[in-house]
């Protein structure tokens, strides 16, 4: 029995030690094994993509970024390129170094569990999910010209054409943009007191901020598939 | 079933097996701390680890996949690198030839390619799973921050490579992908508020990243030495301190 000092007083620490040798390293050793067949065989089965000498005068259409870009692609569609390309990617990496010092909840450290931590889990799958989905949309739903066609739907060029778009009025947006934000920020903390305090003001503001951003995106994207919205805050400088 | 314990007794007990290797392997404790302390690839690892670390079922092991795909990777790009010119005028030409005439040339680059796509997806399902479990709350968090900056390297390496081939794919992608820049605040020509610094098509960011105001010649050789070199010398410097800082801080994480 080991003994290790933490902060509550001493802890009993139980030793479950095992030799790295064999227990891990040939468990490393199959896996690594596993990889390589994997992939020899999958490149053996299926090419990899070559299309014809590049062209500067004849565009790709649709010009895609690698998949793993194309969340942010199809993020496009509702945003200027200064934030889908940009502030949002930014954001997202932010947000994920950030996560350490904002989550101040001490369960859950080293282990799976839901229940004792509910807020952090959901809010980081839900967004994990997202970003694949959009990733899934911007891959297999986009074709020429970023139209959108279910999977059962061949790719052509005669489409509808997409109703026209139309921005709120530049009061209203405000209105609107600090009104969500504002609430946003406010309700939960008188609604659940408790996790205001927990956090304190600063992460507060900080995770919920990030947070309230997310689901802006998404409201953003309702707003302009069902109302053709195009921006909620238009200025000549900036728009949203 | 004692097949292969006769086999093995076959193969080792005779002369000319014993005049090779001198003595056998003994399972003792002491040797096994002795296989991972006494070697310098395994001693990465420590001698003991706690049971739950070695159960896949609680880490997925994607972590260690990811960073072998890295070493496949690098192997794979050395034996590349034998063949591909980042010319614009032999870039495609090469890489046909890998295809179509270079011995297992295509056997190379296939898996070379889906190498790097399947970098990128274990790389994200390591962070899903080192959040599942909590692993980046103290006292690392600051290897979670760490992680996070090799992801970002990771997408970076594989978008790099993107552009090599000099096909149409390729091309039209990093073209989608850097006319981003443009659009970056501040600093990008059509970016909000570029006017304060006065930021034109020949002098913004995205000039900085393509080495002129459309992607030709400098372009390709800048996504040629950021791929080869650049970004994985960095991401094998964060790789050792992310390694070694799950050694100082703590070992695996894993419940009390």
């Amino acid at each position: 029995m080991e003994v290790r000092a933490e902060s509550k007083g001493l802890v009993e620490f139980k030793d479950d030690k095992v030799f790295t040798w064999p227990t891990l390293v040939a468990k490393e050793f199959l896996a690594a094994i596993f990889v390589t067949v994997g992939l020899l065989f999958y490149s053996y089965v299926v090419d990899a993509p070559l299309r014809e000498l590049s062209n500067p005068g004849q565009a790709e259409n649709p010009a895609k970024a690698p998949w793993y870009f194309l969340g942010l692609q199809e993020a496009l569609v509702y945003f200027d390129p200064w934030f889908a390309g940009v502030a949002l990617p930014s954001l997202i990496i932010v947000g994920l170094i950030l996560i350490p010092y904002l989550d101040v909840n001490p369960k859950g450290n080293g282990y799976y569990t839901l229940k004792e931590r509910k807020f952090a889990v959901s809010v980081f799958v839900l967004g994990y999910i997202y970003w694949y989905v959009l990733v899934y949309i911007g891959t297999a739903l986009r074709g020429p010209f970023w139209a959108f066609f279910w999977p059962w739907e061949k790719w052509t060029h005669d489409f509808p054409t997409p109703p026209p778009l139309h921005s709120m009025p530049l009061p209203l947006g405000i209105i609107l943009m600090m009104g969500f934000y504002f609430a946003g920020l406010v309700l939960p903390a008188m609604i659940n007191r408790d996790f205001f305090n927990k956090l304190g003001i600063v992460r507060y503001m900080l995770t919920m901020g990030l947070l309230l951003t997310m689901i802006g995106t998404v409201i953003k994207m309702v707003l302009r598939l069902s109302f053709s919205i195009k921006y909620i805050i238009a200025t000549p400088w900036i728009n949203i | 079933m004692k097949l292969i314990p006769d086999l093995i007794k076959k193969i080792t007990d005779n002369e000319i097996w014993k005049s090779v290797f001198r003595h056998g392997y003994a399972d003792t404790p002491r040797n096994r701390v002795l296989q991972i302390i006494s070697n310098v690839w395994l001693h990465l690892h420590p001698a003991k680890v706690r049971e739950h670390g070695t159960k896949i079922r609680f880490t997925w092991c994607m972590g260690g996949i990811t960073f072998f795909i890295f070493l496949f990777e690098t192997i794979t790009g050395i034996l590349l690198m034998f063949y591909y010119v980042p010319d614009v005028n032999r870039a495609y030409a090469d890489i046909v030839d890998l295809m179509y005439v270079v011995p297992f040339g295509r056997f190379l680059r296939n898996s070379h390619r889906w190498g790097a796509h399947a970098m990128v997806i274990t790389v994200s399902i390591h962070m899903l799973r080192v959040f599942l479990t909590g692993s980046y709350k103290p006292p690392r968090q600051f290897n979670w921050v760490i992680g996070v900056v090799l992801l970002v390297l990771t997408l970076l390496l594989s978008f790099t490579g993107y552009l090599l081939p000099w096909d149409q794919l390729g091309y039209w992608a990093i073209t989608v992908g850097t006319n981003m820049a443009r659009a970056t605040p501040l600093l990008g020509h059509e970016g909000p508020f570029a006017y304060i610094l006065g930021m034109r098509a020949d002098n913004d960011i995205r000039f900085a990243l393509l080495g002129g105001t459309t992607i030709g010649a400098p372009a390709l050789l800048r996504a040629y030495v950021w791929h080869c070199i650049a970004i994985p010398v960095i991401a094998s410097a964060l790789m050792m301190m992310h390694f070694w800082r799950i050694r100082i801080d703590g070992g695996i994480s894993g419940p009390l």
